[in-house]
């Protein structure tokens, strides 16, 4: 099964880092993303780039955006462009196919989000440092690795799961696009909450350990993204995944 | 191990209210050729599907290569190769990735698969553009090297969903070479769709016709002229006069007369005489240079099956 799920993602990639047929054209846009995210954003920030914990939620956030920019595609796209039915035809199992869609979705958001850490920080050092080298500590690096991890598999698990029975790329974003909003509401709702549950909520949370919440979010994640995978799992059925 | 490649029993599948395969019941030996035809939408391609456990049968089962398509889908995909309705190529990939990436899911070790690519590329006249990305390609080429892939692992059964078409007549007739040898040399079933009723004369040792999910007729492409299609006389000489033409058409066993001048093609009953029908001709006046005794084609076999299934 690791061999399968090694070959897939190996396609996935030639086919991500080839777009209209060329690898130059593919890498721009991943070239583009680290410029932003990697070189002008802690330019602009400075030393406080590796600072503020606010960089914590960026990095948690920076991977879903990644990974649902693909996780449409696995196979609504690959459905669409006619790969799919000769794919299943193939003695892939079905447990391999999806750990690779869905592993070669977490390894490109994922990875890339660190790529960009590992940017950020040679570009802070190097616009700000002045001799001391400027570091994250060592309890946000480590939160910002694993929340996003699993934010990355959250992404991709939820991608997935919508991408399996949508009929075209562009019903699998909408489906995806009315999910992330139903998940977002309750945010919209945050302002309107009474004054005095505002104070409450924001006085736990400063009071709160940040290795406590931290913990409770990773573990909320983690609860979430097995539902998901195994959720996914339960779906993915060779013989119903031809849809016309 | 069976020496049925495919058997299949009662084998159905609905979508909804319509039944694509309805009732499907066939067997094929291995190492033949099967032809598979029938108008679009006859169900062809839901039975490969069904077959390669793609889709689950509403009803029936099948066997491919000994295993339940039901329950041992992985070991019948792993012994099959198959050219779907699609070709199934990644178009953003070089010919080269799409053979690897076939080799590397069988599980081929890396020399064998490397020699076996340019063994197959080389073969259909591919090698030289190994390197380019399949979406550059023409249908012809890319129809090539789908076909190259479902052989890569050298299969016991090949699904091939019309192969020839998108290729042109020197490639056509050189797959259908490649096509009658796999079969007769390696021992490969080849199950074959195709709107190409020449073709399939040529080639398949067995052809099934199938319209609206019911097979409508099975056997060899001889029996199914035999049983479905008019026997025929040509004749080619001068002096075809109405009055002979008259003649001919009031004999009982003459179902049709078409053509007239200096070529006639009577249409016959069964097990009619031609000797009697040349000496009607002549002792109408007729001078006789040549005739020609054959049996209906296949393509018109085919739309007899068809006409009745209508009636």
């Amino acid at each position: 099964m690791i061999a399968d799920v090694g070959t897939i993602m190996w396609k996935e990639f030639k086919e991500l880092f080839h777009q209209r047929g060329r690898f130059r054209g593919g890498s721009i846009g991943v070239l583009i993303f680290v410029f932003g995210f990697g070189i002008l954003m802690p330019l602009q920030t400075g030393p406080g780039w590796v600072e503020s914990p606010i960089g914590l939620v960026f990095w948690a956030w920076l991977p879903y955006l990644l990974v649902s920019s693909v996780t449409a595609d696995t196979f609504a796209g690959e459905r669409e462009r006619h790969t799919l039915e000769t794919m299943l035809a193939s003695c892939i199992s079905d447990r391999a196919l999806l750990v690779a869609k869905i592993g070669s979705a977490v390894v490109y958001g994922w990875g890339l989000t660190i790529a960009n850490i590992l940017v950020g920080l040679v570009t802070v050092n190097v616009a700000f440092s002045e001799g001391n080298l400027l570091m994250l500590p060592p309890a946000t690096m480590l939160g910002i690795l694993g929340i996003s991890l699993l934010v990355a598999v959250f992404g991709a698990g939820l991608g997935v799961t919508i991408s399996l029975r949508a009929a075209t790329v562009r019903q699998a974003q909408q489906t995806m696009g009315i999910v992330m909003f139903v998940v977002v509401i309750p945010l919209f709702t945050l302002p309107m909450l009474p004054e005095e549950w505002k104070a409450r909520a924001f006085q736990l949370v400063t009071n709160a350990d940040l290795a406590a919440i931290l913990t409770a979010v990773a573990a909320a994640f983690f609860v979430i993204d097995t539902a998901l995978v195994l959720f996914a799992m339960s779906r993915f059925k060779r013989a119903r995944l031809i849809l016309d | 191990m069976s020496t049925w490649a495919i058997r299949t029993l009662g084998l159905s599948r609905d979508f909804g209210a319509l039944r694509a395969v309805d009732d499907l019941s066939l067997e094929i030996t291995q190492g033949t050729v099967f032809g598979f035809l029938g108008p679009n939408g006859a169900g062809k391609t839901t039975t490969i599907r069904l077959l390669l456990g793609l889709l689950e049968p509403s009803d029936g089962r099948a066997q491919v290569l000994g295993y339940d398509v039901q329950t041992q889908g992985d070991e019948v995909r792993f012994r099959c190769g198959a050219l779907l309705e699609h070709n199934g190529l990644y178009e953003r990939l070089t010919a080269l990735d799409n053979l690897e990436l076939c080799g590397r899911l069988w599980h081929i070790p890396r020399a064998e698969r490397q020699g076996r690519i340019q063994e197959l590329l080389t073969h259909f006249g591919l090698w030289e553009r190994r390197k380019e990305t399949v979406g550059q390609w023409s249908r012809g080429m890319k129809q090539k090297l789908a076909v190259a892939r479902t052989q890569l692992h050298r299969p016991s059964l090949v699904f091939l969903d019309e192969p020839t078409a998108g290729l042109d007549p020197v490639a056509a007739a050189a797959l259908r070479e490649d096509l009658a040898a796999l079969a007769t040399r390696e021992g490969v079933t080849v199950f074959l769709t195709t709107h190409n009723l020449t073709e399939a004369e040529r080639l398949c040792q067995r052809v099934g016709v199938i319209r609206q999910g019911r097979l409508l007729a099975l056997g060899s492409p001889n029996e199914l002229r035999r049983t479905t299609g008019t026997p025929k006389v040509e004749v080619t000489g001068t002096g075809f006069s109405q009055h002979a033409l008259d003649l001919l058409r009031a004999r009982p066993e003459v179902v049709n007369v078409t053509g007239g001048d200096g070529r006639l093609v009577i249409e016959t009953h069964p097990g009619t005489e031609t000797a009697s029908l040349v000496s009607l001709l002549t002792g109408a006046g007729t001078r006789i240079e040549e005739v020609h005794k054959g049996k209906a084609d296949l393509e018109e076999a085919f739309l007899s099956l068809l006409e009745e299934a209508e009636k």
